[in-house]
């Protein structure tokens, strides 16, 4: 580097720009977070405002002229709503609680697994137990059970995922953990009077965050296939917020009779989200793997 | 090793146990089975029976210690929905399970490690760069979405083959097996495809890294000095290097295969015990739920022992880690 000082930030964006496939993924998911919260005003209709809906218009192929006067460019689901504007309300309801369980899942986690290798002793052995005895399921039987057992409802789908969901980030934050403990600014700052809970929060889970990172974006993709999944089992989000995986629940029985479009394109959709999402988690993975670094 | 196959042994009952206290208050303490089993026009009499029946009135201690002396002697209740034993429904159902499954595993593995190989032996090819891109993709896309192109396009465009249902089967030993006609297989075909393709995509890549890894080392390169083709030197060499851990995430991804038989089972109405737990979540069949998760939990502790067990056999530098 030649550059006096380059912030590593700057650095990452930088080399971040290099990847075109990166960049091109990256752009892809702000277009579609952007169309996700602009959604009631870039589309015809409110897909689940009743009173709007009109059932001659149901089932109707793309590019029909609904008798509201506009084109349903995607075609209209079996309650006659348009399904372009289904999707788009539909990607921000994924896209939230995806966002959320993330979010949740990773403090959770993060706090977890730095406390545990933080610690050690007995509080870690019990802890890690737990987590390893808990990867050995399955994610999606875990959350398919508590969702069965919690019922339905936005914040139970979403205790759910967490639940299905913490134990990677935990996994991940212990063993960065352990190796941050043993370095020298560790003993260092616990010398001072600063209080123990200070240094493993303000000083060893910063640098425990580039791993979290990567295991994040690729978990918020997850959650998001997850609930789309339990949304298509009929054990997700209430019939009156649709998520992707509804939409395409929905469609399913209209497919067999050959309309294709009610779960094609939310479907299309869905998979656009999840793959962008994986892409930029990979390339991220790329840039913060030390091993890879020249 | 004798003390540490008691301690993983006592250390696995202790889970079980913990599993199925979660299990018995989820399931049966949050919310009212009572509700489920009797109208909501029953008499005050009725009701009170009923709950004295099942011994809804006893603590809930004892409520869970009656349940875990009935667990023990193989009695998981009979099913709310079709009043036949569950341990029964659940048992008849299993082979449909396991022989999608059991296809399912085999089929990922013979296919996925000559493809991960060749990508890993020649990892430039165009040919290597598809197939890790179809794998990414067997990765990032929900198997229920996989599940519906797969019924769209052969079923529905394309005509050729069935979109749900077992089709014809043989009884073999008084077991029903799709596998065994012509009929049957045509309607496995399709679950198969769609619960191996994540297997596949891992198969792949874990083939891929591990035959990456052994090319580059010395014993390749004697072993084509010595005059070897590259087929032999895949073959005989590569080929058992990287088998002992496919070998072990074989035996693990079987057990997680059965977990998202669930998916596949509910798309392809595939009548196996999949299906059957989704069922009887929608219809509030507790017995059934409940024989379910205690069913799955034992096997998944029992893959997890036997893998733990495995892994301190052959490896002696673990063996003196774990007894200290």
């Amino acid at each position: 580097m030649s550059a006096a000082v380059v912030s590593p930030w700057r650095m990452f964006l930088g080399e971040f720009g290099e990847s075109r496939v990166a960049v091109v993924a990256v752009s892809l998911l702000a277009l579609i977070i952007l169309l996700a919260v602009a959604a009631p005003l870039i589309t015809p209709q409110d897909p689940y405002d009743l009173a709007r809906l009109v059932l001659t218009d149901a089932r109707r192929p793309p590019g029909y002229v609904g008798s509201n006067g506009f084109t349903h460019w995607l075609g209209t689901d079996a309650q006659g709503r348009d399904l372009y504007s289904a999707i788009l309300y539909g990607l921000r309801i994924s896209l939230q609680v995806g966002l959320i369980a993330g979010v949740i899942a990773f403090t959770l986690g993060a706090s977890l697994g730095t406390l545990a290798g933080f610690v050690g002793g007995r509080l870690e052995t019990l802890i890690m137990r737990i987590i390893d005895l808990q990867l050995s399921f399955p994610a999606i039987l875990l959350a398919l059970v508590l969702a069965a057992l919690l019922g339905q409802g936005k914040w139970q789908l979403i205790a759910a995922l967490v639940t299905a969901q913490y134990a990677y980030f935990a996994r991940t934050a212990h063993g960065a953990a352990t190796a941050e403990r043993s370095k020298d600014y560790v003993e260092a700052a616990l010398s001072t009077p600063l209080s123990p809970a200070r240094v493993a929060f303000r000083h060893v889970l910063p640098n425990c965050l580039p791993p979290l990172i990567v295991v994040a974006t690729v978990q918020v993709a997850n959650s998001i296939a997850l609930e789309a999944t339990l949304s298509f089992l009929g054990l997700g989000l209430p019939v009156s917020e649709p998520s992707l995986g509804m939409l395409i629940s929905n469609g399913f029985q209209y497919m067999l009779s050959g309309r294709y479009w009610i779960s094609i394109y939310p479907g299309i959709a869905l998979i656009v989200l999840i793959v962008v999402i994986n892409l930029v988690g990979d390339q991220i993975r790329d840039q913060l793997n030390p091993r890879l670094k020249r | 090793m004798l003390s540490f196959v008691i301690q993983r042994l006592m250390q696995a009952a202790v889970v079980m146990l913990v599993i199925s206290a979660m299990v018995f208050i989820g399931v049966y303490a949050v919310g009212n089975p009572i509700d489920v089993m009797i109208g909501p026009d029953a008499t005050q009499e009725i009701r009170l029976a009923t709950i004295h029946a099942y011994g809804l009135d006893q603590p809930l201690w004892q409520q869970y210690f009656t349940f875990l002396q009935r667990l023990a002697h193989g009695d998981f209740g009979r099913s709310f929905v079709y009043n036949t034993s569950v341990l029964q429904l659940v048992i008849s159902r299993l082979p449909a399970t396991l022989e999608i499954t059991i296809a399912a595993v085999l089929g990922a593995a013979l296919l996925g490690v000559p493809l991960g190989m060749y990508a890993g032996y020649a990892p430039h090819s165009r040919i290597a760069k598809t197939i890790m891109g179809v794998s990414v993709l067997g990765f990032s896309v929900p198997t229920f979405w996989i599940g519906l192109l797969l019924i769209f396009t052969f079923a529905v465009n394309l005509g050729v083959l069935p979109a749900g249902g077992r089709g014809d089967t043989a009884t073999v030993m008084g077991v029903e097996w799709s596998f065994l006609t012509f009929n049957g297989l045509t309607h496995m075909l399709l679950p198969v495809v769609n619960l191996a393709l994540f297997k596949l995509a891992l198969m792949i890549r874990l083939a891929r890294a591990g035959t990456r890894e052994v090319m580059l080392t010395d014993m390749v390169r004697f072993a084509r000095a010595a005059g070897e083709s590259e087929w032999t030197i895949l073959r005989r060499h590569v080929l058992r290097l990287i088998a002992i851990p496919l070998v072990t995430v074989f035996g693990l991804e079987f057990g997680s295969t059965l977990a998202f038989a669930v998916v596949t089972e509910t798309i392809f109405s595939w009548p196996g015990v999949g299906k059957l737990v989704i069922d009887s979540i929608s219809s509030l069949d507790r017995p059934v739920m409940v024989a379910y998760l205690m069913l799955v939990s034992l096997l998944f502790i029992t893959i997890n022992f036997t893998v733990d067990i495995a892994y301190v056999a052959l490896d002696p530098r673990l063996r003196a880690r774990k007894t200290t």
